[in-house]
C-alpha cells in the first residue's frame, strides 16, 4: 500500500479496497522496522493517528469524507499540533507540548488526514542537511552516509522511504525543495502568503511559506488544496481565491515558454546534474513548450542578501526563547541575566546562535543600514529580476541544487554549505512559488528540475509537474532495501 | 568587515547568549567568514531602490475591535517553567520603576 | 544666576479599546493574572500578530485633535530588549514612520498662552507587570496588560515650568477623554508621563542636560517631581557639580528624585520593521470619515460656552477642561435655565467638596438634576443663597433633594411681611441708641448703619428671613 501515490490511497479508501486504519497500521509498522535507519521522525503519535484512521473509516462508511479523509501523513515538528510535542527539533523546545493548533494543521485535520507524527528537521529550520537536529541527523533513504537535504529532511525521507504518504515541510530558503530535490521527491514551495504562517514557529517571518512534499505533483495538488487560503491570524496571508489544483493538472503545456537563466547553468553547476536538467527540459520541449534563455542578473547576490535578512529576523523571532513562559529554563538561575543566558546558550545549539549573532551584529547600532536596509534594497533588485523574466517567459527551470547529496561533515565550513542554496534562495526573497520535481540521477542519488513561476501560479506549476511525471518515471523509483 | 572578539562578545550579551571564550573563538572565525559572504552587498548600488518588506508590496490589514481569546489561562501555565498564583515566576527583578 | 527650566515630556495614552492592539485578548482593567493573556500576547511559538482597527482609529483622531499630520504610511518595528513583561523579546512600535507626525496644543498658564509643539505620537503595545511581593525571592510576572494599545505621544522642549507641563497634561487628558479613546486614569496608568528637564541660565540658548524622569503618576506629583528635580539641579550646578544625562525615579513619600541604578550597558534596540505586519496603509477618504467622527472638542467647547451662556473666558476655560464637569454644567443649566449660578456652584461649593472628597464628578452623590433643584430654589427666593450652603451638604449626605431637605429642616425662607414686621418691630423697640443714632445720619451714613438692623432681623429668624425684603421693610420703619 505504501507504494501507491496519495491520490491512489485516497481512490482505494474511497473504493473501500483498504480502509485507513489498515494503511496506517501499515505505515506505524514500516516506520516501526526501517525509521531506525533514516530517524526520520522525531515524534511518533500512534493513538491519535489511529483514531483519526477510524474516524475517517467511519466517515467513508457514512459517505461524508473529506478531501484527503484517511491518508496518513506528517508534519514537519515545526508546526504546532495541540497536545503533541512540537520541538522544532532544538532542546529549547524539548519538553513543548502547544495547547494550539497551527493554522494549516487544523486545515489538513478538517480535510481528515491522519497523522502519523512529527519529521525530523535542521533545528529551528536552520540547515540544509540535517545536521544541526537535536535529536540527531535525519539520513538520505539514497545513502545513509549522505545528508537528506534541509531543513525539511525528516519529512522527505519520511516520504522518501515510504513511511508516509506525504508530508509537509516549510521553506525559508529552499528548505522543501532541497531535500525534495537530493531525496527524490516532489516538493512544492508555494508564493508567500498564499499558506498561513500562524502556529509554524518562525525563523524568518518575511522567507517562511509551509507547502507540501509528496511523491507526485498531483499529490501536492491534492494537498495545497487543503492548506491554502487566507488566514485571518496571519497578516501576511494573501486573500486570493484559491483555484481548484487537480482540475488543470492535466492542460497542455503547447506554447508554455520556459526560461532558462544563464546564472543557474556552469559555474557551480554539477556537469552530471546540467545534463541531467538539460535532458529533463527537453522532456518538457517535446510536450510542446518553448525554451529561451534569459539573465537573472542579481543571482549571485541572493545568498548574501539572505544572510543578512533570515538572520535579523531570526534573531528577533528566537528571542521570545527565554525560559519565562515555556520551553527549556536553565537550572537554578541566579538573577534575570543568568537566566536568560544560560538558557538561550544550553537551549539553542552552534547554528542556532551563530545565525542569532549574526542577525543580532546586523540590526545593531551603526550596521543597520549597511546590512538590513541595504539587503532589503538588494531583495527588491532580486525581485524585480523575476518581474522583468516573466513578461517573456511563463516558467523558469533550472537545476533545484547544484550538486546531488552531500555526505556528513563533507561541508564543514557553512558558508560553503550556504552557496548550495544559490538555486532556491532568490524565490524566497521575491516570495516566487517553485516546484522541485525528480528529475535525474547522478550516480545513484537523485537529482531535481526546479519551477519557478510567476505569483500565485502554482496550478500552472503542478500542471507542469504532472505532465512531466506521466511521460517520466523518476518520481517512481523507490531507494533500494525498503520492501 | 573583520569582526572581532569585542563584537562577538557585545552581541552575545545584547542576544543573551552565555558563551565561553573558546565559543567566542570558534564563532569568531564562523561569522567573520559569513560577513565577508555578506559584504557582497556594499559593492551594490541601491540608490533610490526601496526596501522589500513583502514580497508582494501588500498592506496591513485590519482586525475589528472584538474580543475572540477566552481564557486558557491553566493551559498555559501547565507548560510553564515555574509558576504560582497564576503568574510565572521569574528571578528578582531590579531596577523596576513601576 | 536666573535660572530657566526646559521640559519635554514623553506621554503615554492607554486606548479603550475592547480587545487588544494585536490579539483578540480582553483589555478590561483588573482581571485575575494572566487570564487575559492568548497565546499571542504570550508569545507563543507560531503566533502573530493581526492590527486592530479601533486603535487605528483612535490614534488618528488622536492626531486630528492635535492638528498633526497623519501618516498615510505607519510602519510598526521591533524594539528587541529582553525583559520578563515583554514575552516577545521585542516591544511592536513605530520609529521611522509613526501614525502621528508633527502637530501642536495650545496651553494656558496666568494668562500666558504657549504653544507646545508635538513632535510626533506613534502607536505601540504595552508590557505586562511585575509583582514584586516575594514569591520566595522570586518576582511574579502577570502578562494580562501585554498586548494593550498604547500612543506615546514625544512633545518638543517647549515648557518652561513645571506648572505649563502639568497643564500640558492636563489639555492631553482633556482631549482624550473628549474624545473618548481613553480614560485617561492616571492612577490606573491609563494615562501616564515621562518628563525630560533640564535648566539653562536665563538667555542661553544651548540646553542643559536632561534628566529623564520617571513614575510620575498624578497630575500633582508632575509638577512636585518636576519642581524638586529643577531645585535639584541647580544646587548642584550652583555648588560647581555637573547634571549627568540620566533616568531618576521620582519618590512621592520623599518627595525627591533618585537615580537609577545604571544598566549594565547602553542600550541597542536593533529597530527593524516588524515582518509579521505591514505597512498600514490609509487615504484622506479614511481621515475624513474619522474627521467627521469627532466630537466637539475643548477649545470649541469653551468658545461656545462664552458665546452661548456669557460665561468669563476663565469659567469656560475651567469648565470646558474635563468633559464630565463640561457635560454636569451644561446638564444643570439646561434643567434650572441659570447658567451663570450653575457656573459658580460647580467651580465653588461642589469644586471644593470634590477635591476635599477626592470624587470625580461622575461619582459624585450630587447628580445635574440635585444641583439645579437646589438653584431653582435660590432663584425663586424660597431659600437664600446662605442657607443654599447647608441644603447643599444635606444633598451631598444624601438626604435627599433640595425641595425635601427644605421641607425636613424648616428652611424656607420666610418672606411673610406680616411675621417680619413683627421681628423688626422687637428690635427696633429694644434699640432706641441705635435709632437715634440711625436717624440722625446723613443718607450715606445711614446705609451703613442699617446693617446692624438687618444683622439683628437675619439672627432673630435664624437666617430664614429673605434679605430684600427686611432691607426694604426696616428702611421703610426706619425712615418713617
Amino acid at each position: 500500500m505504501h507504494k501507491l501515490t496519495l491520490a491512489e490511497q485516497l481512490a482505494g479508501l474511497a473504493a473501500k479496497q483498504f480502509s485507513s486504519e489498515e494503511l496506517t497500521l501499515d505505515y506505524l509498522a514500516r516506520i516501526e522496522r526501517f525509521d531506525s535507519r533514516f530517524n526520520s521522525y522525531i515524534t511518533l503519535a500512534p493513538e491519535t493517528a489511529l483514531e483519526a484512521a477510524r474516524a475517517a473509516d467511519a466517515a467513508y462508511a457514512r459517505g461524508d469524507a473529506g478531501a484527503l479523509a484517511g491518508v496518513p501523513i506528517a508534519h514537519k515538528d515545526l508546526f504546532c499540533t495541540a497536545g503533541i510535542k512540537t520541538s522544532c527539533a532544538s532542546k529549547m523546545l524539548d519538553n513543548f507540548v502547544p495547547p494550539y493548533d497551527a493554522t494549516l494543521v487544523s486545515k489538513l485535520a478538517d480535510a481528515g488526514v491522519v497523522m502519523l507524527g512529527k519529521t525530523n528537521m535542521d533545528e529551528f529550520a536552520m540547515g540544509s542537511s540535517n545536521e544541526t537536529s537535536f535529536y540527531g541527523r535525519a539520513r538520505n533513504p539514497w545513502g545513509t552516509d549522505c545528508v537528506p537535504g534541509g531543513s525539511s529532511g525528516g519529512s522527505a525521507a519520511a516520504v522518501a522511504a515510504g513511511l508516509c504518504a506525504a508530508a509537509t515541510g516549510s521553506d525559508t530558503g529552499g528548505s522543501i525543495r532541497q531535500p525534495a530535490a537530493l531525496c527524490g521527491i516532489t516538493g512544492l514551495k508555494p508564493t508567500y502568503g498564499r499558506v498561513s504562517r500562524y502556529g509554524m514557529v518562525a525563523f524568518a517571518s518575511s522567507l517562511d511559506q509551509a507547502g507540501p512534499m509528496a511523491r507526485t505533483a498531483e499529490d501536492c495538488a491534492l494537498l495545497l488544496q487543503a492548506m491554502a487560503g487566507f488566514d485571518p491570524r496571519d497578516s501576511t496571508s494573501l486573500d486570493a481565491p484559491v483555484p481548484d489544483y487537480r482540475a488543470t493538472l492535466n492542460d497542455s503545456l503547447e506554447g508554455l515558454r520556459i526560461g532558462l537563466p544563464k546564472e543557474y547553468f556552469g559555474g557551480a553547476l554539477n556537469p552530471a546534474m546540467e545534463a541531467g536538467v538539460r535532458t529533463a527540459i527537453r522532456e518538457l520541449e517535446q510536450l510542446g513548450a518553448t525554451v529561451k534563455e534569459i539573465s537573472l542578473p542579481h543571482t549571485g547576490l541572493a545568498v548574501p542578501c539572505y544572510y543578512v535578512i533570515a538572520p535579523a529576523e531570526a534573531s528577533a523571532n528566537l528571542s521570545r526563547f527565554d525560559g519565562v513562559r515555556y520551553g527549556y529554563r536553565c537550572e537554578n538561575p541566579r538573577d534575570l541575566y543568568d537566566l536568560y543566558t544560560r538558557t538561550r546558550a544550553e537551549g539553542f545549539g552552534t547554528e542556532v546562535k551563530s545565525r542569532i549573532l549574526i542577525g543580532t551584529y546586523a540590526l545593531s547600532a551603526g550596521y543597520y543600514d549597511a546590512y538590513y536596509r541595504k539587503a532589503q534594497q538588494v531583495r527588491r533588485l532580486i525581485r524585480n529580476d523575476f518581474v522583468e523574466a516573466f513578461k517573456e517567459v511563463d516558467v523558469i527551470a533550472g537545476p533545484t541544487t547544484p550538486n546531488p547529496a552531500f555526505c556528513f561533515d563533507e561541508l564543514s565550513d557553512p558558508v560553503t554549505m550556504y552557496l548550495e542554496d544559490i538555486y532556491t534562495i532568490a524565490v524566497n526573497l521575491a516570495g516566487l512559488p517553485a516546484l522541485s520535481l525528480p528529475a535525474a540521477f547522478v550516480g545513484d542519488k537523485p537529482a531535481g528540475l526546479q519551477l519557478i513561476g510567476n505569483y500565485l501560479s502554482e496550478a500552472r506549476l503542478l500542471n507542469i509537474g504532472h505532465r512531466f511525471q506521466q511521460v517520466t518515471d523518476w518520481h517512481q523509483r523507490r531507494a533500494p532495501g525498503l520492501d | 568587515m573583520a569582526i572581532e572578539t569585542a563584537d562577538i562578545e557585545h552581541v552575545a550579551r545584547l542576544a543573551r547568549i552565555g558563551m565561553t571564550p573558546s565559543e567566542v573563538a570558534d564563532l569568531q572565525t564562523r561569522l567573520s567568514k559569513i560577513l565577508h559572504l555578506v559584504d557582497q552587498l556594499q559593492a551594490v548600488d541601491t540608490s533610490g531602490v526601496e526596501p522589500l518588506s513583502h514580497p508582494l508590496d501588500a498592506v496591513q490589514r485590519l482586525r475589528a475591535d472584538a474580543v475572540t481569546e477566552t481564557n486558557q489561562r491553566e493551559a498555559f501555565l501547565a507548560i510553564a517553567p515555574a509558576t504560582e498564583d497564576g503568574l510565572y515566576l521569574v528571578p528578582k527583578v531590579i531596577d523596576q520603576v513601576e | 544666576m536666573e535660572w530657566e527650566t526646559v521640559i519635554g515630556l514623553e506621554v503615554h495614552i492607554q486606548l479603550s479599546t475592547q480587545s487588544k492592539i494585536f490579539s483578540g485578548s480582553s483589555t478590561a482593567f483588573g482581571a485575575a493574572p494572566n487570564t487575559q493573556a492568548s497565546a499571542i500576547d504570550l508569545a507563543m511559538p507560531g503566533t502573530l500578530p493581526v492590527f486592530n482597527e479601533q486603535a487605528l482609529n483612535y490614534a488618528i483622531m488622536f492626531g486630528l485633535a492635535l492638528d498633526a499630520e497623519i501618516g498615510k504610511r505607519s510602519v510598526f518595528e521591533r524594539k528587541n530588549y529582553f525583559y520578563p513583561d515583554l514575552p516577545k523579546g521585542y516591544q511592536t512600535t513605530q520609529l521611522a514612520e509613526p501614525i502621528i507626525g508633527p502637530g501642536h496644543v495650545d496651553i494656558e498658564v496666568d494668562g500666558v498662552t504657549r504653544r507646545v509643539r508635538i513632535h510626533h505620537a506613534h502607536l505601540e503595545e504595552d508590557a505586562g507587570k511585575s509583582l514584586h511581593e516575594d514569591y520566595h525571592g522570586m518576582t511574579g510576572i502577570d502578562l494580562n496588560r501585554a498586548g494593550t494599545p498604547l500612543i506615546e505621544l514625544v512633545t518638543e522642549p517647549d515648557m518652561r515650568s513645571a506648572e505649563e507641563a502639568v497643564a500640558f497634561l492636563k489639555k492631553i487628558h482633556a482631549i482624550i477623554t473628549y474624545l473618548d479613546i481613553s480614560d485617561g486614569d492616571m492612577s490606573q496608568g491609563s494615562l501616564r508621563c515621562d518628563a525630560n528637564v533640564s535648566v539653562r541660565p536665563r538667555g542661553q540658548e544651548e540646553f542643559g542636560t536632561r534628566v529623564e524622569l520617571k513614575n510620575i503618576n498624578s497630575f500633582r506629583f508632575v509638577e512636585r517631581a518636576i519642581k524638586c528635580e529643577v531645585t535639584r539641579q541647580i544646587d548642584l550646578i550652583e555648588d560647581g557639580g555637573t547634571v549627568v544625562q540620566e533616568t531618576r525615579l521620582y519618590d512621592a513619600d520623599r518627595n525627591e528624585t533618585r537615580s537609577m541604578r545604571s544598566k549594565e550597558e547602553a542600550n541597542d534596540y536593533r529597530y527593524f520593521p516588524c515582518p509579521d505586519l505591514l505597512p498600514v496603509v490609509i487615504d484622506d477618504a479614511y481621515i475624513e470619515a474619522l474627521r467627521g467622527r469627532l466630537p466637539e472638542l475643548p477649545a470649541a467647547r469653551q468658545a461656545r460656552f462664552e458665546r452661548d451662556y456669557e460665561l468669563s473666558a476663565y469659567d469656560a476655560g475651567v469648565l470646558t477642561a474635563e468633559r464630565a464637569v463640561a457635560d454636569f454644567f451644561e446638564a444643570t443649566a439646561a434643567a434650572c435655565g441659570a447658567p451663570k449660578l450653575a457656573a459658580n456652584w460647580i467651580m465653588g461649593d461642589l469644586a471644593a467638596q470634590l477635591n476635599k472628597e477626592e470624587v470625580s464628578i461622575s461619582a459624585a452623590p450630587i447628580t445635574p438634576e440635585l444641583l439645579a433643584g437646589l438653584i431653582k430654589r435660590i432663584q425663586d427666593n424660597t431659600i437664600s443663597s446662605k442657607i443654599a450652603k447647608q441644603v447643599f451638604e444635606a444633598m451631598w449626605a444624601g438626604e435627599g433633594n433640595a425641595d425635601q431637605i427644605i421641607e425636613q429642616r424648616g428652611l424656607r425662607q420666610l418672606s411673610d411681611t406680616g411675621a417680619l414686621d413683627k421681628i423688626i418691630d422687637e428690635i427696633v423697640n429694644a434699640s432706641p441708641d441705635q435709632v437715634a443714632q440711625y436717624r440722625a445720619a446723613d443718607e450715606g451714613r445711614r446705609k451703613k448703619l442699617l446693617g446692624f438692623f438687618v444683622g439683628q432681623v437675619m439672627k432673630a429668624s435664624r437666617g430664614q428671613a429673605n434679605p430684600g425684603l427686611v432691607n426694604e421693610l426696616l428702611t421703610a420703619k426706619l425712615d418713617g
